[in-house]
């Protein structure tokens, strides 16, 4: 669930635009420069583009009795580096901003901050660590992907949280009622994205193995395995 | 293990899915006789903390535009949904075969 439209005071609204703007543009260019050099892996960018849409479409209960959504912008982390996320959760937010009145235009740069910079960049550093502990690809893949969910609407709650600081707690009492309500409610949404984005990449390393070498994302050995 | 790895998978996420709907009762309508609205949005909620921690906050813009009625607006999601499934069905369709069709080359390569 993202920050709906005016929810976000002026001020706000224009630091996490300015603060998200740099992301997108390194975003576009690696992209870029990416298909220049692969242009093979075009479709591949557009798997992990649809990957996101699917899952930030399925609104699911939780147990808390209220519904969010997934992000799925792990997969396309792993996969393209956490820049390349950037324009894409953008594509994604604005679709569902213009159109269905989700999220909004001026919230715009804090949605793109949480879900498309901070959750990407997580899933990366997430995936690099479990590989360096020799956690399995799958395991690793798992980790990244749930915690990159988690991680996204803790930001949230930490977004709201500064725009809305509790009169007498301040920012951390505020930051408990947010995350209550978004951290809490992603925890079973945030394994299920896991699950997702490990059931799309064991696809992917069965049918694409030559890719995922290519792109540095697993080793011969594990491909092979 | 490793074949039914993702049918597991799929199988852990429908029960994630599925055991909220069960788990989470819908409580008793309040004093004034309302019924309790369950697994509404998670924004909307963020909206009463935000309405109970300031008062006063008035959102300054409105969406340029909302879907019409709910049924547009689950119009939009699915079509949102099937465009990346659409999408991600036809690469691994393509990928599947493709796959094939390498393993048909090396094999009568090796005839």
């Amino acid at each position: 669930m993202h920050i709906m439209e005016g929810f976000l005071p002026v001020k706000h609204a224009i630091g996490w635009s300015v603060a998200s703007a740099p992301f997108v543009a390194y975003g576009l260019y690696s992209i870029n420069r990416r298909i220049k050099e692969n242009p093979e892996q075009r479709m591949l960018l557009g798997v992990a583009a649809a990957f996101t849409f699917v899952l930030s479409a399925l609104k699911m209960p939780s147990v808390t009795g209220s519904c969010s959504h997934p992000t799925g912008t792990g997969l396309g982390a792993i996969l393209f580096g956490p820049a390349a996320m950037a324009p894409i959760g953008m594509v994604v937010l604005l679709f569902q901003a213009i159109l269905l009145a989700h999220g909004g235009l001026t919230t715009l740069g804090a949605n793109i901050f949480s879900m498309a910079i901070v959750g990407p960049f997580a899933a990366t550093a997430i995936y690099r660590l479990a590989k360096a502990m020799k956690l399995s690809f799958g395991i690793s893949v798992f980790l990244a992907a749930s915690l990159a969910d988690l991680l996204t609407y803790v930001t949230t709650s930490a977004q709201l949280a500064l725009a809305f600081p509790d009169p007498a707690g301040g920012f951390a009492a505020s930051f408990a009622k947010f995350a209550a309500v978004f951290a809490v409610t992603q925890i079973p949404l945030a394994i299920s994205e896991g699950l997702l984005t490990v059931v799309v990449f064991n696809a992917l390393a069965r049918f694409n193995p030559q890719e995922l070498k290519e792109m540095n994302v697993v080793t011969v050995r594990e491909v092979q395995v | 293990m490793k074949r039914y790895q993702n049918l597991l998978m799929i199988i852990a996420v429908v029960a994630l899915v599925a055991l909220p709907l069960w788990m989470v009762q819908k409580p008793a309508p309040g004093p004034d006789g309302k019924t309790v609205e369950i697994f509404r949005g998670a924004d909307d909620q963020a909206k009463d903390i935000i309405g109970r921690i300031a008062p006063g906050y008035q959102p300054w813009i409105k969406p340029l535009m909302e879907p019409p009625s709910g049924e547009i607006g689950s119009l939009l999601f699915a079509l949102q949904a099937a465009l990346g499934a659409g999408f991600i069905g036809y690469y691994l369709g393509m990928s599947v075969t493709r796959a094939r069709m390498r393993r048909e080359l090396t094999k009568e390569a090796q005839c």
